[in-house]
């Protein structure tokens, strides 16, 4: 499986430096090497035993390795109407940005960088390579290996100390190929301090091809300033998305993390949050919604560095006829993080006999003053309260839909933006009334 | 009994107590009052030697022994008990397994053997029926899923078991209604003696109605600002604070 | 709370540390074929007996030691242990023909045979290192059909129970101490209740590990039939002693329709010196099976001693409506380790099981929970609930939770909640001022936190373990 891959490399590592910043390529055979070592994750390892990539990664997939354009308008194929969600507007088609001018962007703050990873490293090497890998490298995971040696462009966003977006910054991924396809992103997120933004993530897929999207986001969030981190995934039944996100954040910072999959394939979210100041303030949510093959899997790591910080954790899955949930939840309190509040709670619903739910809560803790909790639990819709409904007059479907989404509404209460929870809120309603959840006038979604 | 003299008193590292005196004998009922944030709490805290609160300077003399040298345990078995104005709840340690261990460590301090077990029930019998406390409450945990008032009573129940010389109690009738606020007072009207003494701390007068006080002193910013009879109670009850603020910004 | 509070009061040393000068036979350390017919030999074994063991150490040969367990394990030389060792008298008869020194041992552990004989009641095995010493009441068990005796004599005089039950609740494959258990194992004690009997008193096994540079592999199987009752005590305990030990047990039991059996342990091998020298490596493996209906299996451990544990008494929910129960407390001080918890399998419809799991750290120690629940594809209406708790004292040592929960079937419903916790310095001083010294309150705090799980030890073992809480933290103050 993992040879093809390799041979790749080996046959064209300097076609693959040629097209891809300088920076990028300082650790690029590192990372190979380390690939070649571990290869891709199994499931024999603890933080893989609940999701097989075997199957998808054993495919052949393209990876478009010379960097050709791959003809596509996204403004025809993607219009997102969240009603009152006035965004800064990008795109990435696979791992490549689309450069072409949006005067929706004019007011973007002259401070503030957005552009590719690539154009980032010509006009800021020194910004970049300050952080560039900085997470990622020492990650011992084949995945993020794999990104090291392959990725070569991806999406880049600055914002200098002080600077507050007054209105967030939207980034569409869509995957489009006519073979079957692999794309590598690698995203670059700087906050410098008392910096403010918010970032919303839709990965979308164009064609009806199978696409494998192994994408790796490092993001650093410098004192005092606040990150939010909104990822709404609506690809198909045959994508797979292998997402890492890697946070690092300093003292009094604040983190918003809200992961939310309604269409899928197979998804594979592992995010670490590392509390690496005093005082951060961390909320991390997500929510999942799947029925036929879908599979989803996050695997969430809160490191608890430094002492009085707050984290709370809140994961909630809706699943339904063949589809498989699985969820980790490590909450690691370092010694001496002293005063430490850490809370997490995942609550699955299996409305199927054959849906699946893996649940793996974990405290690893090595400080005495802190407060620590997690609860999990697996069930089904509260009977009682269903009769209760039918007894006033709620059809049976009815009474479901309202409990379910009842069920995930304190995850869509926790989006700061109102205009995109109202939004949320109208998808999931549709997606659990098993409707289309696409955004009106979007051509792209199946 | 107790002798304080210009103590001085901080928590984390903020000076609260800025030079008070007082002076309590055996028999006497004193009195501390004060607005909010004057110190009340923190000299209870004090006396009985909660660590949290460092004695920077002056002296605190319990019947000629120095209580800054003592370990809050040893305060207590010397006879200071203090009714918290929060009582903390202990999960799982059960209020008779509680009580019996606290009594017998007394006895322990004073050389005595350990209670006998028909003794110590005799003796909880008697002292529940002092604070009319339900039997159900000496069978759980301590403080565990009490109310307010039902904490506030199991205060008083612990004093008259453990018959302190000196007791504290600091702000005892917050959060009591009229009839348990009756109830805790005929308490400890019952547990009074010539050779006891009890200081009240609170911050409004209702409570000295039940418990009629020798001496009434105000407490303001960290010092004893005013002393007087139990008329001064009645007096701070109609004018309130402001005008002691005034007299001592005068 | 100040740290020489913490110093003073996590010193107290292993109150059981003496060894016994009893004559021992031991066989010279390492493991090869050989050593197994040897062990076999000496037990004078049926055929059967050998062929099991020869096949579980060929299966060991190809193992590996575990590593996902949250423990720094030393490496082990499975060379320079000594697999067997054995007091080197004849079995007694009679409780007179015990050697003295023994039954002094074990008076010292607070386990005098012949009181516990006359005055509670109980059927004692006790087991020291690997050879079952002595039974009581053997007699007035067996007039009800029920039988008690080491693991050996049930080889002789009931090999069809043993053939028919060893092993099939834990193969000689399960793991890696499991199989080593499987080829070495020296004995251990059996238990039998007849359909339709309710044993009328506890039974108890002691274990102490005494000779130098051996292993204890003992084995205990428990066959319970329809309609039956039994409770069943385990002790153990260790003398002190500067190399670490290794202890590898198996426990199986066996719970037909309606039957019930209750299993509580009180663990209190030798935990090694302050500085983490010396101590019992304790690496077992036990489980029950619900095979029949209605049927009901509970764990009760107090975890206290042992330098290293792994361990995970579970249960497999076979049949329909069968329940399951684990209550565990685990202290850990100064260097210890423990990796422990259980596992709860659903496989039969309306099963149930609930899990209890209170942790205490102290010193440099780390206490891991672990625990799987597993609801299979037919396993209708499964329900569990586990609630897992630590309390940490001192800032140096560490609580970790580890819970599985893998859902297969959508009627169940499968809880899970956990908290971490430390003593607070509210609590200490409401306590002080009530004359209560730091010591005594921590005492009183811990056992006020166990005491949910000590409440379910029979009354003999629910005061020895509340000791033992207060000797291994004696005041350790968070």
């Amino acid at each position: 499986m993992e040879k093809q891959y390799i041979d790749l490399y080996k046959a064209h590592h300097s076609l693959i430096k040629q097209h891809a910043a300088r920076v990028m390529n300082e650790s690029r055979d590192a990372s190979f090497a380390l690939f070649e070592k571990m290869g891709f994750p199994t499931t024999k390892l603890e933080n893989y035993k609940y999701t097989d990539l075997k199957e998808m990664l054993s495919l052949d997939y393209g990876l478009n390795v010379r960097r050709l354009d791959f003809p596509v308008d996204p403004y025809q194929a993607f219009k997102c109407d969240v009603p009152g969600i006035q965004s800064y507007l990008y795109f990435v088609v696979n791992d490549a940005f689309y450069p072409e001018y949006n005067e929706q962007n004019d007011d973007l703050p002259k401070e503030v960088v957005i552009c590719s990873l690539k154009e980032a490293a010509e006009k800021h090497p020194d910004l970049v390579a300050k952080y560039y890998g900085r997470l990622s490298t020492q990650k011992q995971d084949g995945l993020v290996a794999f990104n090291g040696a392959f990725a070569q462009d991806g999406f880049f966003m600055y914002v200098p100390k002080n600077v507050q977006l007054d209105r967030p910054v939207q980034l569409v991924n869509i995957m489009r190929a006519d073979v079957d396809f692999m794309a590598n992103a690698h995203n670059l997120i700087i906050l410098e301090e008392g910096a403010k933004a918010q970032l919303l993530v839709c990965d979308h897929t164009v064609d009806d091809v199978r696409f494998v999207s192994n994408r790796v986001t490092e993001v650093f969030v410098a004192e005092n300033a606040t990150y939010e981190h909104y990822k709404l995934e609506n690809t198909h039944i045959k994508t797979t998305n292998l997402s890492t996100l890697l946070i690092e954040q300093q003292a009094s910072s604040n983190v918003l993390g809200n992961v939310i999959t309604l269409h899928n394939g197979l998804t594979r979210n592992s995010i670490e949050i590392a509390l690496n100041g005093e005082n951060c303030e961390t909320e991390l949510c997500g929510m999942v919604i799947a029925d036929k093959k879908q599979q989803v899997d996050n695997f969430t790591s809160v490191l608890h560095n430094m002492p009085n910080c707050h984290s709370n954790e809140l994961f909630k899955y809706v699943l339904d006829d063949v589809s498989k949930g699985a969820f980790t939840g490590r909450l690691y309190v370092a010694k001496d993080a002293q005063k430490t509040r850490a809370y997490q709670t995942n609550r699955n619903i299996l409305l199927n006999r054959t849906a699946k739910m893996r649940t793996k809560p974990q405290l690893e803790i090595y400080a005495d003053d802190v407060k620590c909790s997690h609860g999990a639990t697996i069930g089904q819709l509260d009977e009682q309260a269903m009769f209760y409904m039918r007894t006033r007059g709620i059809p049976y479907e009815e009474a479901r839909l309202l409990l379910m989404f009842a069920f995930t509404a304190d995850v869509i209460d926790n989006i700061r933006i109102p205009a995109l929870a109202d939004r949320i809120k109208m998808l999931v309603e549709k997606r659990l009334r098993g409707e289309l959840s696409k955004c009106e006038g979007c051509t792209i979604c199946q | 009994m107790l002798e304080i003299k210009n103590l001085h008193a901080s928590i984390n590292g903020k000076e609260i107590l800025k030079g008070l005196n007082l002076s309590v004998q055996p028999g006497e009922i004193h009195a501390i009052m004060g607005p909010n944030g004057s110190g009340k709490s923190t000299l209870s805290s004090v006396i009985t030697g909660n660590p949290a609160f460092e004695v920077t300077q002056g002296s605190i003399i319990f019947e000629g022994k120095d209580l800054q040298e003592m370990a809050p345990e040893e305060r207590a078995n010397e006879g200071i008990f203090l009714s918290f104005q929060y009582p903390v709840e202990i999960p799982g340690v059960s209020m008779v397994n509680f009580m019996r261990t606290a009594i017998n460590e007394q006895r322990k301090y004073r050389e005595l053997p350990p209670i006998s077990a028909t003794d110590f029930l005799r003796i909880m019998r008697e002292k529940k029926a002092l604070v009319e406390m339900d039997n159900k409450l000496t069978n759980r945990s301590v403080n565990e899923g009490f109310s307010g008032g039902e904490k506030k009573r199991n205060e008083i129940f612990q004093m008259a078991m453990l018959e302190p010389k000196l007791a504290i109690l600091d702000e005892t009738d917050s959060g009591l209604d009229i009839d348990a606020l009756r109830i805790v007072a005929n308490g400890v009207n019952k547990l009074k003696s010539p050779e006891n003494a009890t200081i009240v701390i609170t911050h409004y007068q209702r409570l000295l109605e039940y418990i009629i006080p020798d001496y009434v002193h105000v407490l303001y910013d960290g010092k004893i600002v005013k002393s007087g009879g139990k008329d001064l109670a009645m007096e701070l009850e109609a004018r309130g604070y402001d005008w002691i603020k005034q007299e001592v910004a005068v | 709370m100040s740290d020489t509070i913490i110093h003073e009061v996590t010193q107290s040393e292993y109150k059981y540390g003496f060894t016994t000068d009893i004559e021992t036979e031991v066989i010279p350390v390492g493991l090869n074929e050989n050593v197994v017919r040897i062990i076999s030999a000496k037990k004078n074994e049926p055929e059967w007996m050998l062929d099991f063991r020869l096949k579980a150490y060929r299966h060991w040969l190809t193992m590996k030691i575990p590593t996902w367990a949250h423990l720094k394990i030393p490496e082990i030389d499975y060379q320079s242990i000594s697999y067997f060792a054995a007091p080197r008298k004849n079995a007694p008869q009679s409780l007179d023909e015990v050697d003295p020194e023994l039954l002094a041992t074990f008076n010292k552990l607070g386990i005098p045979l012949e009181e516990q004989k006359a005055l509670s009641g109980i059927a004692v095995d006790a087991v020291m290192d690997s050879v079952s010493v002595k039974t009581t009441f053997k007699e007035t068990l067996a007039e009800m059909g029920i039988i008690f005796c080491s693991f050996s004599e049930a080889v002789e005089h009931h090999p069809d129970l043993v053939k028919k039950y060893m092993g099939t609740v834990v193969p000689h494959t399960d793991n890696f101490y499991a199989a080593l258990n499987s080829a070495v194992f020296s004995d251990g004690s059996f238990v039998y209740i007849p359909k339709g009997v309710r044993c009328p008193m506890e039974l108890s096994t002691y274990f102490r590990i005494n000779a130098v540079n051996t292993g204890q592999f003992e084995r205990t199987l428990i066959v319970a039939e329809e309609d039956s009752y039994v409770s069943y005590l385990e002790g153990c305990t260790a003398p002190q002693r500067d190399e670490n030990q290794l202890h590898a047990a198996i426990v199986e039991i066996v719970a037909m329709k309606n039957a019930d059996v209750k299993y509580s342990t009180v663990q209190n091998w030798y935990p090694g010196d302050k500085e983490g020298k010396g101590g019992i490596y304790n690496f077992v493996t036990k489980r029950g099976i619900c095979k029949g209906e209605n049927s009901h299996i509970s764990w009760t451990q107090v975890e206290t001693g042992s330098a290293i544990t792994w361990k995970y008494p579970s249960c497999i929910l076979q049949g329909d409506n069968s329940s399951a129960e684990f209550y565990s407390v685990a202290v850990t001080n100064h260097h210890q380790q423990a990796d422990t918890g259980t596992k709860m399998i659903h496989l039969g419809k309306n099963t149930s099981s609930h899990i209890l799991s209170k942790g205490i750290s102290a010193g440099v120690s780390q206490n891991s929970y672990r625990g799987l629940v597993r609801v299979g594809a037919n396993a209708e209406n499964a329900r569990n609930f586990s609630q897992c708790d630590s309390l940490l004292l001192g800032d140096k040592c560490g609580a970790h939770t580890f819970p599985y929960m893998e859902v297969n079937n959508e009627s169940a419903i499968v809880e899970h909640e956990a908290t971490t916790s430390k003593i607070s310095e509210d609590q200490i001083f409401y306590c002080n001022q009530r004359g209560i010294s730091t010591e005594d309150a921590v005492g009183l705090i811990v056992n006020g936190y166990a005491k949910e799980v000590v409440d379910k030890l029979p009354m003999e073992f629910a005061v020895e373990a509340q000791k033992l809480l207060q000797i291994t933290l004696e005041g350790s103050v968070g």
